[in-house]
């Protein structure tokens, strides 16, 4: 469990995150939505240790990540995998070769252990054949999945995930969440996700937290967000026609008022 | 930033590379992959250029040289001393801060700007020790024994041209080349490589390590970094000679 407490941070004179606590459970997909620009990379990137918030404490399990030195954080973000915004994948290395990285630069496994490790893990991302493919030949999404290999390979305790599904078609953004949501479910691990993508929260996000202009706005389960009140974020969620009729359906139903698939195909066929 | 707070910074940068490795065998393979980027890398060129400038600098001396009582094995001495305090050092790292330094200073622009830098980091690895240690160690094990061969290529493609040319004949050339030979000039030219070799590594490495932005921030920052490095070779070149001759 990571919980954090009253984190802020600005850059020169603009404050970007502003008293930010929230908590992100284990075994859990933990969601940070909002809209760009509303700080949720800073903030992630505070989590990790990439930026030092301007206050605030950060407590992963107990430990505050905050107060530790430079060497305990280095052994600490050893149980953390991240997968960026754009991959960040080693241009001058092969999928293979990335992916193996981590495991050359921090285990005394020997070569065949280490290629079963990698073997492992792409297939655990449907990879199996791109072992000696390079970041440029792949495309977005391909990319994404080896940038989660790369972030899991060492069995992290915390995986973080900043856009996974940006600038992807629905049906692959679909294949990484349920990946991310397995994964999170398979070892335990605390995952926290940045996302803009409906698809996502209604699928995977077991804790939802809404970012609005630095601040956290609201926080919910998927299954309460289409009943909130909160006008913010129904206008940021619910933003199209489209998405407002699907969440007028989706209250009917739970009142019984209509009863899903069934009443749609009827309803399609006359 | 002003210049000062620029130079804080680079000597920040230069204390942050010095921690343990977390693997040894892993900084070691960069290490040699980094001799062979920029030592066997830039052979072709510097052997190029060294050919050239030993073989202008015979034709340049014999054609300045008409008096008859100055005897003609001169000219070898005069070319052999300016390739080996001036030609070899300076010419060639100039060169390699070109070559070399808009290499370095791009790649680690572009590690930085597509967050690949904090992709090690947040494996938990130094990043400037990983990164920028083994490429200013690379540059202070190859570039002298480059210069050296720049020095050797110099020399001889004067003699050749000497031959070619029918100007100087080798025998002559070969008899001028031991005349007075000053061996603390080598001693003082390796002196200028080994402070030029820290100068285009560690430079451009500053430059593309701080980059922030995109890619035309990668652009101008491989450009200052060529211009700074070419200066700052300049200027330790007068300051050695100040001190060291
Ligand atoms: N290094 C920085 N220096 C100055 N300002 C920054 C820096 N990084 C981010 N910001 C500012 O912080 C704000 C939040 O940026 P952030 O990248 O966290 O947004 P985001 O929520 O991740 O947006 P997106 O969904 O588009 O990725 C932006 O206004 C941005 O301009
Ligand atoms: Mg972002």
């Amino acid at each position: 469990m990571i919980v954090v407490e009253n984190i802020k941070k600005g850059f020169s004179n603009k404050t970007v995150i502003e008293d930010f606590s929230a908590s992100f459970d284990t075994g859990k997909c933990n969601l940070i939505i909002g809209a760009s620009g509303s700080g949720k990379t800073v903030l992630m990137k505070c989590l990790v240790g990439l930026l030092e918030p301007d206050a605030g404490n950060i407590i992963y399990n107990g430990v505050n990540f905050t107060q530790l030195n430079a060497d305990q954080k280095k052994v600490m973000r050893r149980k953390i995998g991240m997968l960026f915004q754009g991959s960040a994948l080693f241009d001058s290395m092969t999928v293979e070769q990335n992916i193996m990285f981590p495991l050359d630069m921090f285990t005394h496994q020997t070569k065949a252990e280490k290629q079963k490790r990698v073997d492992e893990v792409l297939d655990r991302v449907n990879l199996s054949e791109a072992h000696k493919k390079s970041p440029a030949e792949l495309s977005g999404g391909m990319k994404k999945r080896v940038g989660i290999a790369r972030a899991i390979v060492l069995n992290p305790q915390y995986l973080f995930c900043d856009e996974p599904n940006s600038g992807l078609d629905p049906q692959t953004s679909l294949v990484i969440d349920k990946l991310i949501k397995e994964i999170t479910q398979d070892f335990n691990i605390t995952t926290v996700v940045n996302t803009h993508d409906m698809n996502s929260v209604m699928e995977i996000g077991d804790k939802i937290i809404y970012m609005y202009q630095g601040r956290k706005e609201w926080e919910g389960s998927n299954k309460e967000i289409i009943f909130s009140k909160n006008e913010r974020l129904n206008n940021f969620i619910f933003a199209s026609e489209f998405l407002k009729d699907a969440k007028d359906m989706r209250m009917l139903e739970s009142r019984g008022k209509i009863q899903n698939d069934r009443d749609m195909d009827k309803l399609l066929n006359s | 930033m002003n210049i000062f707070s620029r130079l804080g910074e680079f000597l920040l940068m230069i204390k942050g590379m010095f921690t343990k490795p977390e693997h040894w065998r892993m900084y070691w393979k960069e290490l040699m992959h980094q001799c062979v980027e920029l030592g066997i890398g830039s052979l072709g060129i510097v052997s190029i250029i060294s050919l050239f400038i030993g073989a202008v600098s015979t034709l340049q001396t014999a054609y300045q040289f008409v008096s008859p009582i100055i005897p003609r094995s001169v000219i070898a001495q005069i070319v052999r001393d300016s390739v080996i305090l001036e030609f070899a050092p300076t010419i060639t790292c100039i060169v390699l801060a070109g070559v070399v330094g808009s290499k370095i200073s791009s790649e680690l622009g572009n590690m930085r700007v597509s967050e690949q830098i904090d992709a090690l980091e947040i494996m938990g690895i130094n990043t400037k020790a990983f990164l920028i240690l083994p490429k200013i160690i690379a540059a202070l094990i190859t570039i002298p024994l480059l210069v050296i061969i720049a020095m050797t290529l110099g020399i001889w493609g004067g003699r050749m041209i000497g031959d070619i040319t029918g100007i100087l004949p080798h025998e002559i050339y070969d008899r001028g080349l031991l005349d007075s030979f000053v061996p603390y000039n080598v001693t003082f030219a390796l002196t200028k490589a080994y402070t030029f070799a820290f100068i285009i590594t560690a430079i451009p490495a500053y430059f593309g390590y701080n980059v922030r932005g995109g890619a035309l921030e990668i652009g101008r920052a491989s450009t200052t970094a060529v211009v700074t490095s070419c200066i700052m070779i300049l200027l330790a070149d007068y300051l050695l000679a100040a001190i060291l001759l």
